[in-house]
């Protein structure tokens, strides 16, 4: 029995997210259909679901529009898993602190935008995780920082601030799992 | 845990192609002030471009393009929380430079602006910024890159309004990639030394199918249905630069080009999308451009 992965296409880096999937999922021997999600009525369908990097803004404006921000927020309401990074997090976010993004409250933390700087403030590093035995090679691009935690469990901090968190069936990061081709975080939020 | 914040790695080549292709499936908007910065936010732009003029009044205009007054790229920056881009003169280090200290978050090392180099681009390398550069077919793209870009987009014919020469552009780029495909690893060296293109990146591209870094579509882009032309050639992204603030009704027009990229491949939605937005920018269409008017033969 194949599972249906829904990978939110309507901006950001959705073929890494793809391709991470795909891997997590031989790693465990599952077999995996990865669907791109642009429109309504495909989510439904879905058995776990990501939320690229990209513009928090041009999600969130999309994800409304299109009518898939309920089907998301029904998702992760049924306990299927979600993955959210970046972008990802603070559309997911209980609060952005931000009026020009609607967040979907799938996850009980509140977020700063850009929290780390702009571009030239970007960086690469070596991140402790609970759940894997290796240090894991995190990208942070324009990233946000999770400044209040409700309910979720932090799975890794970064200077002393939450990068990384799982609420329930929600697991979100900060920084970009899809982009260094190791998927042991799609893992965790997947297959574990 | 190395927390020593003098010890992270920025600038590296994973962090800008990354930078890149966060803005995938986004449409990148040229805006030359904060009042249209903030109307580009608001309809959904993944980004905006700042500069001095957009293309159709520079090529009115004439005379010497050169970058954007540096405070007001700061103002345009302190208005939207989306990023920042900036042009550059092809060539010119000091501007690339002076655009990364104001903060930008990409530069475009641009031929709508006027050459300050006939014979060599930046060294992108160098910078802890990301660039973006345009190309009119795969070798210019590979020599690029091997510059440093993290980002290519099809250079097209800036300011005209006309999407013929960024599909031209576009369908040079996907067509040489198919024939490296199927070619042997000899072919592929042959290719390269006659491309002028380094041969290490023409085996990359070849094995990959694609370019190695994120490919947007850019210069001549007016209206939703060119926006998701350019999409349906296999672009990751639009730029668009006098098609918004040079259309009738601006906003609308930024809304519809921003939804036509997510359903570029849904007519029934793109007809919808495309109705009652005003009339897109007036232009010129490409095959009436004099031969030296044309930017797009500007750093090869």
């Amino acid at each position: 029995m194949s599972l249906t992965a829904g990978v939110v296409a309507v901006q950001g880096d959705v073929s890494e997210h793809a391709a991470a999937i795909e891997s997590a999922a031989a790693a465990h021997g599952e077999s995996v259909e990865v669907v791109e999600i642009r429109e309504s009525g495909i989510v439904p369908e879905c058995d776990l679901l990501a939320i690229p990097g990209g513009e928090s803004t041009t999600i969130s404006r999309l994800l409304a529009r299109e009518g898939i921000d309920e089907e998301v927020k029904s998702h992760v309401a049924e306990g299927k898993p979600l993955l959210a990074t970046c972008a990802g997090l603070i559309v997911s976010s209980s609060d952005a602190n931000d009026d020009r993004v609607e967040t979907l409250d799938l996850l009980d933390v509140s977020v700063q935008r850009n929290a780390f700087g702009r571009q030239k403030d970007s960086f690469e590093a070596e991140l402790d995780v609970d759940g894997l035995d290796e240090p894991f090679h995190a990208v942070f691009i324009r990233a946000p920082v999770i400044d209040e935690v409700g309910d979720a469990e932090v799975l890794a901090t970064w200077d002393g601030r939450p990068v990384a968190v799982r609420d329930g069936p929600v697991l979100s990061t900060s920084f970009h799992p899809e982009l260094t081709g190791d998927s042991r975080i799609h893992d965790l939020a997947f297959f574990e | 845990m190395p927390e020593d914040l003098e010890d992270l790695k920025r600038g590296t080549e994973l962090v800008k192609r990354g930078f890149a292709k966060m803005q995938k499936g986004g449409v990148i908007m040229d805006v030359v002030n904060r009042e249209q910065a903030r109307i580009a936010e608001d309809v959904g732009a993944v980004a905006v471009m700042s500069l001095e003029a957009v293309p159709a009044d520079i090529r009115k205009r004439g005379g010497v393009a050169r970058m954007a007054d540096p405070a007001d790229v700061e103002e345009i920056i302190d208005e939207v929380s989306i990023p920042v881009m900036g042009k550059s003169r092809i060539g010119h280090t000091k501007e690339a430079e002076i655009l990364e200290a104001t903060g930008v978050d990409m530069i475009d090392e641009s031929e709508v602006l006027t050459p300050a180099d006939d014979r060599y681009h930046i060294d992108k390398r160098e910078f802890t910024a990301p660039f973006v550069c345009g190309a009119r077919n795969l070798g210019e793209a590979l020599r690029r890159i091997d510059e440093g870009a993290a980002m290519i987009r099809t250079k097209g014919e800036a300011g005209t309004g006309d999407v013929n020469q960024a599909v031209h552009h576009q369908r040079n780029i996907k067509s040489a990639i198919r024939k490296l495909e199927g070619m042997t690893h000899e072919e592929r060296e042959k290719w390269a030394r006659e491309h002028e293109a380094p041969a290490d990146l023409v085996h990359e591209t070849a094995e990959m199918g694609r370019l190695p870094v994120v490919n947007f579509a850019a210069g001549g882009i007016a209206t939703p249905a060119d926006a998701a032309l350019m999409m349906h050639h296999g672009c990751d992204g639009i730029f668009v630069g006098s098609g918004i603030f040079g259309a009738e009704d601006p906003e609308a027009m930024g809304t519809a080009i921003v939804e036509a990229v997510n359903n570029w491949d849904d007519p029934e939605k793109l007809a919808e999308i495309s109705s009652n937005i005003g009339s897109g920018m007036k232009g010129d269409a490409n095959a009436d451009l004099p031969e030296e008017e044309k930017m797009q033969g500007r750093g090869v």
